[in-house]
């Protein structure tokens, strides 16, 4: 599997640590209650088929990457800066 | 039809002619007192208790493929009881206690074989960190023997124990602890629960559920409606997909996890070997295959095939362990779908919906958890109450972070497990 790094260009996969599911990019309030909370850290929609999810390039940029891809294929859509998806 | 050796060497008599299929294929009827859906080790053991302990035979099992199709029949076999934490320890302890029962039990032979699991270690933390899971194992009353190089050296002379970067300190041997025949722990639960009447419907994959009011009426599937007051989820790697169907999200991400196996060899790996400093672990399959596997490709995953860097992770790993290896030739690696919790341990709980139940999380270890689960999900199904040894794997202790069993201790997050 290589990922192509919105900085640095195709790379190996051994490059990239992978985080999880994106949903880390929409963190609750803090006082948002105790199901958001769960919903964010634990239950997952766990797709077969297409996912977007966090990868970060430690042995690269380090940037955080967000990485369209299909759970059954293992092919790659897009990437994108995670800095540039949220702000 | 019983199995005896009497019996083989009368079919071997004459022609094999009187062997019949041990269960039968029926159509499915519009109801069941209980359905069971997926038909891996854990869903047929589950029926299978659930008609032998409380004599629940107007039950089905509905399986999308074939038994034995799933990761069932993908795994590498190892049975064990070496778990550390409240909770694992006991239920894995009477899973163990089951395996050794089974094939009397079943009249089937699963070749369980205990010969004997070895942890190695590779430093002075390790070694106390496997004293303590040690002590453990024998507080539970299972088995466990810390041993030193000498006592490795004996029992596998093939290692390297001088390598330079990872020197082999000892390992924590488990003698009860073994492999078995995977497919046939399927078809023996299989036929012992065919026997007791329960419906092996295979090529019936299941597409919806019924709930009305907060209670489970039935289930969709390719293969018409069917009733049933209580149905049980049981499908490993698709439990996200499945459970959906019922409206609900688990705390569970699937993803791949490889092995391998080499051309068949003469005996030469007597025990269940693993490496304390990679992903590597051994053992040698009946027909001579060597049987060996790493840790997940680490990223969420359906394909049921990995990638290469665990490959090549897994090689170098064995061949820092035992360089003899080198020169054995891998036939075929290959990969399945691993329904993978937050802290690493499964789930066997009822839920919000009346009637409906779910057994899923087994992560990477769910082979020798089949009699152990099952028993303790037929409990669950049968009586609505939490079998003892199983009490602990509560679907709310994310939410709540009471009760969290995280063997690995890494943290009860996805992806560290
Ligand atoms: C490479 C590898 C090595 C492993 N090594 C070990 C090991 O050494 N020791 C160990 O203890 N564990 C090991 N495991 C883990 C173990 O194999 C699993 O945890 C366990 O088999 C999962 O339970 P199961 O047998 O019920 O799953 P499965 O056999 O996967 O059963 C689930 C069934 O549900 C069916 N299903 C799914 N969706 C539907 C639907 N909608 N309708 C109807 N049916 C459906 C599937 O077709 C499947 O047959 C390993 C796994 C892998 C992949
Ligand atoms: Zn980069």
């Amino acid at each position: 599997m290589r990922i192509t790094c919105p900085n640095c260009g195709e790379r190996d996969r051994r490059e990239f640590y992978y985080q999880g599911d994106a949903v880390a990019l929409a963190r609750p309030a803090s006082d948002a209650g105790p199901q958001a909370w769960d919903d964010y850290l634990h239950n997952r929609e766990n797709p077969a088929g297409d996912t977007q999810d966090l990868w970060f390039h430690e042995a690269g940029c380090g940037a955080w990457i967000v990485v369209s891809r299909n759970t059954v294929t293992h092919a790659i859509d897009s990437t994108t800066l995670a800095a540039t998806v949220k702000r | 039809m019983t199995y005896s050796g009497f019996r083989v060497i009368k079919e071997g008599l004459f022609g094999q002619s009187g062997w019949k299929p041990v269960w039968r294929d029926p159509d499915p009827k519009p109801e069941y007192d209980a359905l069971i859906i997926g038909g891996g080790g854990h869903g047929l053991a589950t029926a299978y208790y659930l008609a032998k302990e409380h004599g629940l035979t107007n039950i089905a099992v509905l399986e999308k493929g074939y038994i034995g199709g799933g990761n069932v029949g993908r795994n590498t076999t190892i049975v064990r009881a070496n778990y550390f934490l409240p909770g694992n320890s006991e239920f894995y302890s009477h899973s163990l206690k089951l395996w050794e029962g089974m094939e009397q039990e079943l009249n089937y032979n699963v070749m369980h074989s205990q010969r004997g699991l070895i942890n190695l270690f590779h430093s002075d933390g390790q070694r106390d960190a496997f004293a303590r899971r040690g002590n453990a194992m024998i507080n539970q009353g299972d088995d466990a023997i810390l041993l030193d190089t000498g006592g490795v050296r004996k029992i596998l002379p093939y290692l390297d124990f001088d390598n330079a970067r990872f020197p082999i300190y000892g390992g924590l041997y488990h003698p009860r602890g073994g492999t078995a025949r995977h497919d046939a722990v399927a078809w023996g639960y299989a036929r012992g629960a065919d026997q007791r009447g329960v419906d092996i419907i295979q090529n019936c994959e299941v597409t919806g559920i019924d709930i009305e009011g907060g209670v489970v009426k039935g289930v969709q599937t390719t293969r018409g409606a069917i009733k049933a007051k209580k149905v049980g989820i049981v499908v490993a790697g698709r439990s996200g997909q499945v459970a959906e169907m019922a409206g609900m999200r688990l705390p569970i991400e699937s993803h791949v996890l490889q092995a391998f196996v080499t051309e068949g060899l003469k005996p030469v790996i007597d025990h269940v070997v693993s490496f304390g400093m990679g992903h590597f672990y051994i053992s040698q399959s009946d027909k001579g295959g060597l049987v060996f596997g790493g840790d997940l490709d680490f990223y969420s995953s359906y394909a049921a095939r990995g990638n290469l860097p665990m490959k090549e992770h897994v090689m170098e790993a064995a061949m820092t362990l035992m360089p003899m290896i080198g020169k054995a030739k891998v036939l075929r690696s290959w990969g399945g779908i691993m329904d993978m919790t937050p802290d690493g341990s499964p789930i066997i709980d009822k839920t919000l919906t009346d009637g409906l139940f779910i057994d899923c999380g087994w992560c990477y270890g769910g082979f020798k958890a089949v009699p152990g689960s099952g028993f303790s999900f037929a409990h669950l199904m049968a009586t609505g109450q939490h079998h003892a040894p199983a009490a602990g794997f509560r679907l709310d202790r994310f939410r709540d972070g009471v009760g969290l069993m995280d063997e690995e201790g890494t943290g009860s997050q996805h992806n560290l497990h």
